[in-house]
C-alpha cells in the first residue's frame, strides 16, 4: 500500500450509520460494515486526492473458542481487518463490537481496560520484540501496564509464561537477538499471553518463519488455544496453514470478503471463482498431484484499492467471467454474501456460484485425505517399539504442565527450544549470512 | 494488465493451464534433442566435492561441505532446505559470486559444459555469466537497478556478450519484455523498476536472465517474495520458457511443493551437506533420510483433513563452525544410535538407480527398513 499515515483521528468514533444487529453472546467480536479508508495525500498542502479503500464493507463474526482463518494476497487488507478488530486501526466508518461493547466509541481509559481482553501476535520475530529489552522486560511490559502483579509475584508471573510457551525462564535476562526466529515467536505469544486474553489476533505468525520452525509454533497455538479457552483471529496468506487451524476460513479480495466457511466445505467446493484461482495455486508436496494440477492463470495484478472495479472487483481477473461470456450483472453489480449449495454456514459473493460449483476448476488436484507423510510406517513402529520418543514428539503439550512444576528445562530441553550450549555468547543461530 | 498467456494466440480469456506436467516434460525434451545443444560432457553441470567456507572472527563457517550433484541438459534440478544450509550459497559457488572475503571456496571442481568453472580468469568467468548462465534472485525489487530504465538493465548483457546493434539490440529486448508476458512491451523499454509490481519486476528479472539464450538458469527463491497467484504466474512462465529453449534450471527453495511441482531431481540440503537425492517421484514417495521425513510430515498440506497435529522436527540446525564428525541432523534425529553419534553417514544408494541418502539408519543393514 502507498499510504502509511493512519486515518484522519476525527474519524474515530464514527457511529454505525446502520442499526446493529442484535448482539449475539455466542460472538465475541462482531464486525458491521467495516471500512478503513487511509486518504492520499498529494501536493504542497497535502490535501487529501483520494483514498486507498484497504477494507471496505466487511461483516463477520468471530465466534467465541474458535479460530478463525482469514486469507488473501497482500494488500487485500486482511491485516487492516485484525488490526482494527482490536482498534490498533481507527475506521472510516461501520462498527467493531467486542463482547457487545463498540470499541470505537469506547473512552481512552475505557479502551485500556478492554485491551487486556485482547492481544496480538505480530508477523515479524525480528521486527517486533525491542532489541533493547530484556526478555523479562518484555514479557512484564504488559502485566506493569495493567497493574497485573508486582515484585516477587511477577517474576513468577514472567517464568510461568515462558514455560506456557515452551521457553526455559533461565533466559530471561537475555535479548531478541540471542534467539532464533522460532524462539523469538514464542516470547512474542508468551507476551501476548501476560494479560490473559480471551482473543488473539494472529497476524501472519509463521510467515517469517523455516518449515520445521512453522511446525512447532503452530502446533504452541493450537495447544495453548485448546489450554487455555483462546478465540484466534489466524491472518494468513497461506491456504494450507489457514485450513489446518481454523474452524471456519474467510477469503479476502480487495477489501471484501468474497467467501467464508467451515474449510471442510470451502476447500472442497469452493463457492467464489478467486477461492478456486487460489486453491489452484497452492503447490502440494506430491509431485503425483502436482501432475495432476490444472493451475488458473488469473490475468496480471490486483486492481489498485483506491479505485476498485465496479460490479463484482473481481470481474476484471475472473475465469469464471470469461467462460460464461462476461455476463453484464458481475460490471454492475456488486454481489453479496450468499449461501453456496445449501451449507448455511458456507458463503460466497458471487453471482454465479452455482456455475462455479459445477466444475472442478482449482480443486481438481486436491484429493483430500489421501495424504502421504514423509515418515515411513516401518519408522513409526520402530519410535513405538523404543518407547518414549513416539510420545514426545507426538503427544507432549509443547510446555509444561502444572502436574510438574518447576520441570521448565526438561520440557525446553524436550522441544528442543532452548539455544545451542555454544550460545553462551550472542549468537545469530538461524544463519550466520 | 495481462499476464502471462500474452503470447499465446487466442488467449485474450484468462486461461486454465491444460498443460499437464507430462506436455510440458514431452515439449522440453523435444526442445532439448531439436535444439541440438552442442553437448561438451555428459551434463550440462558436474559439481564435485564443492567446499565454500566462509572465514569469520568467530571461525570458519563450512557452509557448503563436500557436496557433489549433476544438472542434466535441459534439465530442473531443485535444491531444497531450510534457512542457512546451504543451498543459496551452492549457487553462488557455481556463479562464482561468493562474497570474498569472508568467503572462499576451498576445494572441488565445478564443470560447466566441460569447461571447469574454477579454473577460469575472472575476466573469461564474466564472459560466461548472463550468457551462458542466467539468474533469478528472490527479491525482483533489490535486485533491480532503480535507476535505470528495464530496457538498459535488460540491453546489459545482450550488448555485453552479443554485440548486437543498438536498433538489434532494442528489438531483442522488446521481443524478450513479449515472452514474459508484459503488456505493450515496445511502450515499456522506458519504464524504472517502481513502475512495476513485483510480479511484473520478476518477470523483468526473467527476460534478463533468458536475454543471451542461457544453457542454465540459476533460480535462487524466484517466487518467495510474491504472492500465491502470481507465484503460479511466475513457475509457470519458468517451466514453458525452459522447455520451449530446452534450458536447465537449477532451483533453489524451501517449499516443497514447489519442489515436488517444477523439478525432475530434488537435492534435500541440510547444514551444508546434501542429505538426500533422488528424481522427485522417488523422494518424495519413499524419502530414506529422516530429515526429510521431518521435513514433509511438518508441513501443512491444503489436501490434510483439518486438526491432524503436525509432528514436528525438534530443535535446531547446528551451528557450521566446526562441526562434529557425525551425522549433523543426529541431534535433531529420533532414530539416532551410537554408531550416527561416532562417524558421519556417507551419501550411500537406496532403491532406484538415482536415490542416495545420507543415513545409517535406512541402509540396508540399518535398523529402519
Amino acid at each position: 500500500m502507498t499510504a502509511t499515515a493512519a486515518p484522519d483521528p476525527k474519524a474515530t468514533g464514527v457511529p454505525a450509520a446502520v442499526p446493529l444487529r442484535e448482539h449475539d453472546p455466542r460472538n465475541i467480536v462482531e464486525v458491521d460494515d467495516l471500512k478503513v479508508h487511509f486518504p492520499i495525500r498529494a501536493g504542497i498542502f497535502k490535501s487529501v486526492k483520494g483514498s486507498v479503500k484497504a477494507v471496505d464493507g466487511v461483516t463477520v463474526d468471530v465466534r467465541r473458542g474458535e479460530t478463525l482463518g482469514l486469507v488473501g494476497e497482500s494488500g487485500c487488507g486482511k491485516s487492516t481487518i485484525g488490526r482494527a478488530m482490536i482498534r490498533l486501526r481507527d475506521a472510516t466508518g461501520g462498527s467493531v463490537r467486542f463482547d457487545g461493547t463498540d470499541l470505537f466509541s469506547l473512552k481512552p481509559d475505557e479502551l485500556r481496560r478492554m485491551r487486556r481482553r485482547m492481544q496480538i501476535i505480530f508477523q515479524d520475530p525480528y521486527g517486533s520484540l525491542d532489541p533493547r529489552m530484556t526478555v523479562s522486560a518484555i514479557v512484564s511490559e504488559p502485566i506493569e501496564t495493567h497493574n497485573l502483579a508486582e515484585g516477587a509475584a511477577k517474576d513468577e508471573r514472567v517464568a510461568e509464561l515462558l514455560r506456557l510457551v515452551g521457553l526455559d525462564p533461565k533466559y530471561v535476562k537475555r535479548y531478541p537477538h540471542e534467539f532464533s526466529g522460532g524462539q523469538r515467536q514464542r516470547i512474542g505469544v508468551a507476551r501476548a499471553l501476560a494479560v490473559e486474553p480471551e482473543f488473539i489476533v494472529c497476524d501472519e505468525p509463521i510467515s517469517a518463519l523455516d518449515v520445521s520452525i512453522q511446525a512447532q509454533v503452530l502446533n504452541l497455538l493450537t495447544d495453548l488455544r485448546a489450554r487455555l479457552g483462546l478465540t484466534y483471529l489466524f491472518v494468513a496468506h497461506d491456504l494450507s496453514v489457514v485450513k489446518h487451524i481454523s474452524d471456519r476460513v474467510a477469503v479476502m479480495y480487495l477489501g471484501k470478503i468474497v467467501e467464508i466457511g467451515p474449510p471442510e466445505q470451502l476447500y472442497a467446493a469452493p463457492g467464489h471463482p478467486y477461492t478456486r484461482a487460489l486453491l489452484s495455486a497452492v503447490p502440494v508436496p506430491d509431485p503425483v498431484a502436482e501432475r495432476k494440477r490444472k493451475r488458473v492463470i488469473l490475468k496480471g495484478d490486483v486492481p489498485s484499492p483506491v479505485n476498485p472495479p465496479p460490479g463484482c472487483r473481481f470481474h476484471t481477473r475472473c475465469w469464471l467471467y470469461e467462460r460464461l461470456g462476461q455476463p453484464e450483472e458481475c460490471r454492475t453489480v456488486d454481489p453479496a454474501l450468499k449461501m453456496v449449495a445449501t451449507t448455511a454456514d458456507h458463503l460466497a459473493a458471487c453471482h454465479f456460484a452455482d456455475e462455479a460449483l459445477k466444475t472442478d476448476v482449482g480443486i481438481a488436484h486436491i484429493s483430500v485425505g489421501s495424504v502421504r507423510r514423509g515418515t515411513p510406517d516401518s519408522a513409526l513402529a520402530s519410535l513405538k517399539a523404543s518407547g518414549a520418543a513416539e510420545q514426545e514428539t507426538l503427544a507432549a503439550p509443547a510446555f509444561v504442565d502444572e502436574a510438574t512444576p518447576g520441570g521448565g528445562e526438561s520440557a525446553a530441553d524436550a522441544f528442543g527450544v532452548e539455544p545451542p550450549d555454544t550460545t553462551d555468547t550472542p549468537t545469530d543461530i538461524q544463519n550466520p549470512f | 494488465m495481462v499476464g502471462a498467456e500474452e503470447d499465446i494466440p487466442a488467449a485474450d480469456a484468462p486461461s486454465i493451464v491444460e498443460l499437464s506436467a507430462d506436455d510440458v516434460l514431452r515439449a522440453r525434451n523435444e526442445a532439448v534433442s531439436q535444439a541440438g545443444l552442442g553437448r561438451n560432457a555428459e551434463h550440462l553441470l558436474e559439481v564435485r566435492g564443492l567446499s565454500t567456507h566462509f572465514f569469520t572472527p568467530d571461525g570458519i563457517v563450512q557452509a557448503v561441505d563436500d557436496v557433489s550433484f549433476d544438472v542434466g541438459y535441459g534439465e530442473t534440478l531443485g535444491l531444497v532446505g531450510e534457512s542457512g544450509c546451504g543451498k543459496s550459497v551452492s549457487a553462488l559457488s557455481i556463479a562464482r559470486l561468493v562474497p570474498d572475503p569472508p568467503g572462499r571456496i576451498v576445494s572441488g571442481s565445478i564443470l560447466f559444459d566441460g569447461i571447469d568453472l574454477l579454473k577460469l580468469s575472472p575476466e573469461d568467468m564474466r564472459k560466461l555469466r548472463g550468457k551462458e548462465i542466467g539468474f533469478i534472485f528472490q527479491d525482483p525489487l533489490t535486485s533491480l537497478n532503480p535507476t535505470l530504465t528495464i530496457g538498459y538493465q535488460i540491453g546489459e548483457s545482450i550488448r555485453e556478450h552479443m554485440g548486437l546493434s543498438t536498433k538489434a539490440a532494442k528489438e531483442r529486448i522488446t521481443e524478450l519484455l513479449a515472452k514474459v508476458g508484459i503488456p505493450r512491451p515496445a511502450d515499456r523499454l522506458n519504464d524504472y523498476p517502481f513502475q512495476f509490481s513485483g510480479g511484473m519486476r520478476q518477470r523483468v528479472m526473467i527476460a534478463i536472465a533468458l536475454s543471451c539464450d542461457p544453457k542454465l538458469i540459476l533460480a535462487d527463491e524466484p517466487t518467495t517474495a510474491l504472492d500465491v497467484t502470481i507465484q503460479a504466474q511466475i513457475l509457470e512462465l519458468i517451466q514453458r520458457l525452459s522447455s520451449e529453449f530446452g534450458t536447465a534450471v537449477l532451483l533453489i527453495t524451501h517449499d516443497l511443493g514447489i519442489a515436488a511441482g517444477m523439478c525432475d531431481r530434488v537435492n534435500v540440503m541440510y547444514a551444508g551437506r546434501i542429505v538426500e537425492t533422488g528424481t522427485v517421484d522417488t523422494l518424495f514417495e519413499n524419502p530414506r533420510m529422516p530429515y526429510a521425513w521431518g521435513l514433509l510430515d511438518s508441513l501443512p498440506r491444503i489436501d490434510d483433513v483439518r486438526g491432524d497435529r503436525l509432528r514436528t522436527i525438534e530443535g535446531l540446525p547446528p551451528l557450521l563452525i566446526a562441526p562434529p564428525k557425525a551425522c549433523r541432523f543426529g541431534p535433531r534425529c529420533p532414530y539416532i544410535r551410537d554408531v550416527c553419534r561416532e562417524g558421519e553417514p556417507e551419501l550411500t544408494q537406496r532403491d532406484g538407480e538415482d536415490h542416495f541418502a545420507r543415513c545409517f539408519a535406512t541402509q540396508p543393514d540399518g535398523w529402519i527398513s
